[in-house]
């Protein structure tokens, strides 16, 4: 008891020391001069809140501990239905999964189809980085770059060479896993951590190009106007340009503004199934048991004889080329693109909905996508904590649930100690 | 001498000036890796908290008028100093130490949540705008050359910044070579294991190990701070990325190397912007990052690592 008092003292001390000048003082302008001024009642109230939350929080920690070990913990395996039931039913699920998201836009509001157009975005950069991190344990935090790579190459050609969007999508991933390639080559061969820092800094490389080569990419104006990509050649804007037919006349039917959103957010579906699919496939082939089998224990795969950095640089390659996939169709969906959103925080954002969701697992990739997509959307007068609670979260599930939310699962067998 | 040779010396003394503040916030990685063998991404964002507490004690302490300015200083970068350690305390105590032990991915990820939560909670604590301080140590004291080709300056902003990283690095010297508790240090840095067993609490080595870089790291953030005038909650981003890459250009885990570190990224960065479009210093120093990982990942003054199973 003396000992948790002295603790539970001593951490509510350090408590008021990070906050007091931190939070119960502002440095605020006045013409040229600094000033400073103390925050408001409200603000030290909540200071004090903290304080004592934190002393007592210190003081009676063995029994919070115990507390929370008493919850019980969900049983997620036992919400779903027996294996080989769910086996027969899962080919259908996904086909109605599947009808489901196709038909759904027809009868929802063009403000909900474009937020899920979004969020399928998400969900393309989500399960990319997850290849990279979450399978081949490689802390990528640059990711933006290669998903900016891919942007900018359709903008670029579209604007310069008049590329189409379908033209432009594999070029855009094959020039994304280049830039993978070379970026990767010189640095997987070395430890873990450096990778972190160098695709870091190749993302801030990046955006200071596009933001500096003004002659090129339009500097902080960004590229506009980019084209919208064409169905066989059928254009989904109210008139033709030249030589062109539109949707609407070729079809006879009266034009909808709406029908170019709904029309974004079918490739946007189609994307995402190809990826998933691809990427599901990936996992099963003997270079994606080798991606985790290397996360998990290098030393003995490179005993065993696998080459770590073909293994890693695969693994990275393809993680870019996805991101440069989702680029080329945000540029698309977006039509204006700028470095803007090319920043450290949006790299942050898929890292969180990787972690989130539980490394490796795709599902829950998706599901973290979602969440994290929506929940802003839902919650915007707490806008200004959402960054906060970001980095928040990702502390706390470190700590308690590093698997994330639906941890991958795969057929294990385990021994029961008597 | 000429005209370009002066300017080159003008440039070399800005860059050795922004350099040794480098090295002051690289020492902190450099100590964090060589014992615990993880990268504290929320360490920037430490150097970026000293800067604010700083302005506040200055601006604070100037508002109550009456006081030598040596002594508001002096003040300023104790009570930063301290704030500062709180931090790096708590940090390792909350994101870092629960998570020892467990693979290298989740302490990193831990450490970037860290670095996301930090920098918002200063922008909702002091808003996410510039805060400028107007200069308070004006005048030069060295001027050399003349008017008509080139003046070569050195500012007494520049003599205080030396002679504080100076006696900073001298003391940091002296406490890991002769005091008992850097002998320690060391040690945990030779095995963590084996020390441990030998009856020295390594769990506050480490916490010593944050506390230590995180009071460098205010240091540098005061001196920063006063140098460019300004101070914003992104600033620890990028000086934190930088440092990094001093640490690992000297050759991460020792510090000497994080000092000399410092120097070489300054004083390039200073030529690169000298010569070159300013906007490209960025580029080129982690363009050097990429490059020594290339040809030599140990750095300067680094051993080589060796992997044990």
């Amino acid at each position: 008891m003396r000992r948790s008092l002295y603790n539970a003292i001593f951490a509510a001390g350090i408590t008021f020391v990070l906050t007091c000048l931190m939070l119960g003082v502002q440095l605020g302008a006045e013409g040229t001069t600094l000033t400073v001024t103390g925050a408001d009642a409200t603000r030290w109230t909540w200071i004090g809140i903290g304080i004592a939350a934190v002393f007592f929080v210190q003081l009676f920690s063995d029994k919070v501990d115990a507390f929370f070990g008493r919850i019980p913990k969900p049983n997620l395996a036992a919400l779903k239905p027996e294996e080989t039931k769910w086996r027969r039913i899962k080919p259908w699920a996904l086909a109605a999964l599947v009808v489901v998201m196709l038909v759904w836009p027809f009868m929802a509001s063009r403000g909900a189809v474009d937020l899920a157009t979004l969020t399928l975005i998400y969900i393309m950069l989500g399960l990319g980085l997850n290849i990279v991190v979450g399978l081949a344990g490689l802390l990528d935090l640059g990711y933006v770059a290669f998903y900016a790579v891919g942007a900018y190459t359709y903008a670029l050609l579209s604007e310069y060479f008049g590329f189409s969007f379908w033209a432009c999508l594999p070029i855009a991933a094959l020039l994304a896993a280049t830039f993978g390639f070379i970026l990767g080559f010189p640095v997987l061969r070395l430890r873990g951590d450096y990778l972190a820092i160098v695709t870091l800094g190749f993302g801030e490389i990046i955006r200071i190009l596009l933001n500096n080569w003004t002659d090129l990419t339009g500097g902080p104006n960004g590229i506009s106007g980019i084209e919208k990509p064409t169905l066989f050649g059928l254009e989904f804007s109210r008139r033709a340009s030249e030589g062109s037919q539109t949707f609407h006349e070729f079809f006879g039917i009266d034009y909808d503004s709406s029908q170019k959103v709904v029309f974004l957010y079918l490739i946007a579906v189609v994307l995402v199934c190809i990826v998933v699919y691809l990427i599901n496939r990936l996992m099963r082939m003997p270079i994606g048991r080798a991606w985790e089998a290397l996360r998990e224990d290098e030393i003995a795969c490179r005993s065993l004889g696998l080459n770590r950095t073909v293994i890693k640089l695969s693994a990275f390659t393809l993680g870019a080329s996805t991101a440069g996939f989702a680029g080329c169709f945000f540029a698309a969906r977006q039509g204006f693109i700028s470095p803007e959103s090319f920043i450290f925080i949006e790299s942050a954002i898929i890292l969180a909905i990787v972690v989130l969701g539980g490394m490796g697992s795709q599902v829950g990739v998706i599901c973290a996508a979602i969440v994290m997509t929506i929940l802003p959307e839902l919650a915007r007068e707490f806008s200004e904590y959402r960054m906060l609670m970001f980095g928040l979260l990702m502390v706390l599930m470190m700590r308690w649930r590093p698997q994330g939310l639906v941890p991958m699962k795969r057929p294990h067998l385990e021994l029961k100690q008597q | 001498m000429t005209e370009a040779s002066l300017y080159l010396l003008q440039q070399i003394i800005n860059g050795l000036t922004i350099g040794s503040t480098y090295a002051l916030i690289a020492i902190g990685y450099t100590m964090v890796y060589g014992i615990i063998g993880m990268i504290n991404f929320a360490h920037g964002e430490i150097y970026m908290i000293g800067s604010y507490i700083s302005f506040i004690v200055i601006t604070g302490l100037l508002a109550m008028g009456h006081i030598a300015l040596p002594a508001v200083l002096f003040v300023a970068l104790v009570v930063a100093m301290l704030v500062a350690s709180s931090y790096g305390w708590a940090i390792e105590r909350v994101a870092y130490r629960p998570l020892r032990g467990s693979n290298r991915l989740i302490a990193l990820i831990s450490a970037i949540g860290m670095s996301i939560f930090l920098q918002n909670y200063v922008v909702l604590a002091q808003g996410s705008r510039d805060v400028a301080m107007p200069p308070l140590i004006s005048g030069s004291l060295v001027e050399f050359g003349s008017l008509e080709t080139f003046e070569v300056t050195i500012s007494w902003m520049q003599l205080l910044i030396w002679v504080v990283t100076l006696i900073s690095m001298t003391v940091l010297t002296l406490f890991i070579s002769r005091s008992r508790m850097g002998r320690a240090c060391r040690a945990c840095a030779e095995d963590i294991g084996m020390t441990n067993l030998l009856g020295i609490d390594t769990n506050r080595i480490i916490a010593m190990t944050f506390v230590i870089g995180a009071a460098l790291a205010a240091i540098a953030g005061l001196l920063l701070g006063l140098y460019y005038g300004v101070v914003n909650p992104f600033v620890g981003f990028i000086a934190g990325l930088k440092a990094f890459t001093a640490a690992v250009l000297g050759g991460i885990g020792s510090i000497p190397g994080a000092m000399l570190g410092g120097l070489i990224l300054g004083v390039t960065e200073a030529l690169t912007a000298a010569y070159f479009p300013s906007e490209y210093k960025d580029v080129v120093s982690f363009g050097l990052l990429v490059l020594i990982l290339l040809f030599r990942p140990t750095g300067i003054l680094g051993k080589p690592e060796v992997e044990k199973v």
